[in-house]
């Protein structure tokens, strides 16, 4: 099966964010750059999937600069096959993302398109939805189990109050979520296989989407600190003020 | 120009408070922008639900009825909607990011060449929204350019709408799908079944983390309590990823976010990922055994203690103060 995944550079999850004075952005000095763990976790299902099926092609896709060619040599050392890196200089927004990855996956053809449920930077949730109605594909978001019988998909997803599952036929969109699997690190020998291993790039404008942003960011504010309460020292003295204090008991 | 329609999620004929939630920053955009909030709900044999969400300040609420729409998939409702939105020239579709608004709203958004922001926690005058990013470590004020756009609203971020005397008409009508367009077919829902109340509903909410150590754990020592203060449970990834309770129960950036009344955190470390889950609550406890764990710095009350000796003492301590 040929699987795409889009995968996007992201600040290590245990960074802490701090915003510019100005509100512009955020303070970008001192921050590991890593995959967005959802698309890591998506990454490691097409893995799972090749290995299980004995051959296919994975193929990783990002949209940005030149420096998240690290990422996609991370995935490539992974095990996926090859890279391709559209370059764009300027931020896209969301619809723009969706609709450059539903023009490569347009040119290259794969069945499955496997992507994290939500990137941890800007927490939307949206692409990969987006691609799939860009597409007229069926969607499974916040995947836990992916299975396949001939050309037919089962996957069970994560919703409020349980596990639902549904089924169609590919191509497809998948969305991952966190239990859907454990994430492999990169062996040495794939480090170094991952070198030679093509990393093409495109520049953005040749896909002929429309890219300008709809959706703008004026500012940006870090919120209110909560203040840290006191500490008690025994069970009944905390019962006693959630009781008469706090009222919540 | 400039009406709201809310996407009006329910379930089993009844809506959630989430729902109400929706329909009330519904209101309170349209109040905003000088226009109509209008309800939308879609399924089969839905004249009763209609008839419940005209009561509760919309407009309008529009029932589109249709087999198809019986059971919820992406594809056919985001068809659905998208339909409405066009007829009715609606500035903006707005739902509450649940399982279905997240799942559902990017293909509204994709199918109507919209933007969309995401969990918005306030509708400023101007038409902008504010929403949160890495983690709700960030505010970002977004502006959504164009004649329509999607936002989905984070649950804890507005009150529920109330139910008032005076019913809103309700148009019933036949959805426009391409059927042949449509392809994802539902198999089975897997109800996690729990007398509790729900996460998202709750005014109390108990969660564990790693400190718990396992599963069975959360069952002997932490449900005694939950069920005590007649609690919804929670939970930190930390303690979904390894295995001890489902991810359903997660709380966080990646899991539910909510604010009840109090929230009492056993055994968690309090990694900003959490935090973002959980830190609007209106009173925040935490008990861990570890003084230096961050958790402690958002919590009014905080009890360095061993959670095994001190949630079952505390369960205890609970139960005299309800019989005293």
């Amino acid at each position: 099966m040929k699987i795409l995944v889009p995968v996007k550079r992201v600040p290590d999850p245990a960074t802490t964010i701090r915003v510019l004075p100005d509100g512009t952005g955020i303070a970008t000095d001192n921050i590991k750059w890593v995959i967005n763990p959802f698309d890591e976790i998506a990454v490691e299902e097409a893995l799972r999937i090749k290995e299980k099926q004995g051959s296919g092609e994975i193929i990783l896709l990002s949209i940005g600069q030149q420096s998240w060619q690290e990422q996609l040599r991370t995935g490539l050392a992974m095990g996926a096959d090859r890279a391709i890196l559209v370059r764009a200089d300027t931020a896209l927004d969301t619809l723009a993302i969706a609709r450059v990855i539903a023009q490569v996956a347009t040119n290259e053809k794969p069945e499955l398109v496997i992507i994290g449920k939500q990137a941890i930077d800007d927490d939307s949730n949206q692409v990969g939805q987006m691609i799939a109605e860009t597409l007229g594909w069926p969607q499974a978001t916040f995947a836990s189990k992916v299975e396949f019988a001939g050309d037919k998909c089962t996957v069970v997803r994560e919703v409020d109050g349980g596990l639902e599952t549904l089924a169609f036929a590919l191509p497809a969109v998948i969305s991952t979520d966190l239990r859907l699997n454990e994430p492999r690190y990169a062996s040495l020998p794939g480090i170094m296989k991952a070198r030679k291993k093509p990393l093409a790039e495109i520049p953005v404008e040749s896909l002929g989407v429309e890219l300008a942003p709809k959706l703008k960011i004026r500012t940006l504010k870090a919120p209110e600190k909560r203040q840290a309460g006191r500490k008690l020292g025994s069970v009944q003295e905390l019962v006693e003020v959630l009781h008469s204090e706090a009222k919540v008991i | 120009m400039g009406d709201v329609i809310v996407f009006a999620e329910h379930k089993n004929g009844h809506f959630p408070k989430t729902t109400l939630v929706a329909v009330n920053a519904g209101l309170e955009l349209a109040q905003k922008r000088g226009a109509s909030c209008i309800a939308l709900i879609t399924g089969e044999g839905i004249d009763g639900p209609a008839a419940e969400i005209a009561r509760y300040g919309v407009s309008k609420v529009i029932a589109l009825e249709d087999a198809r729409l019986a059971h919820y998939l992406a594809d056919a409702t985001a068809q659905a909607i998208v339909g409405v939105a066009q007829r009715i020239g609606a500035e903006t579709v707005l739902a509450t990011a649940t399982a279905i608004g997240k799942d559902v709203m990017p293909r509204v958004a994709a199918r109507l060449n919209a933007p969309m922001a995401s969990e918005i926690v306030t509708i400023n005058e101007d038409g902008t929204f504010v929403r949160p990013m890495y983690a709700g470590n960030v505010l970002a004020t977004v502006e959504l350019d164009g004649p329509v756009r999607v936002v989905t609203v984070r649950a804890t971020a507005f009150d529920a709408a109330k139910a008032g005397d005076s019913a809103a008409p309700v148009e019933k009508i036949g959805a426009e799908l391409d059927t042949g367009s449509l392809k994802m077919e539902f198999v089975g829902f897997n109800e996690i079944k729990s007398d509790r109340p729900q996460l998202s509903e709750a005014r109390i909410v108990v969660s564990g983390g790693r400190g718990l150590r396992s599963g069975e754990n959360f069952k002997t020592v932490l449900e005694p309590l939950v069920d005590e203060i007649g609690a919804a449970m929670g939970a930190s990834r930390a303690a979904v990823d390894a295995g001890f309770v489902p991810n359903d129960l997660q709380v966080g950036q990646t899991g539910k976010v909510v604010a009840p009344e109090l929230y009492v955190a056993v055994g968690i470390s309090g990694a900003i990922q959490h935090l973002a889950g959980m830190k609007d609550s209106k009173t925040i406890v935490a008990i861990n055994k570890d003084e230096e764990a961050p958790i402690f710095s958002v919590a009014d009350y905080g009890l360095v203690a061993d959670l095994f000796k001190a949630v079952p003492e505390m369960t205890e301590e609970l139960k005299k103060v309800k019989h005293s």
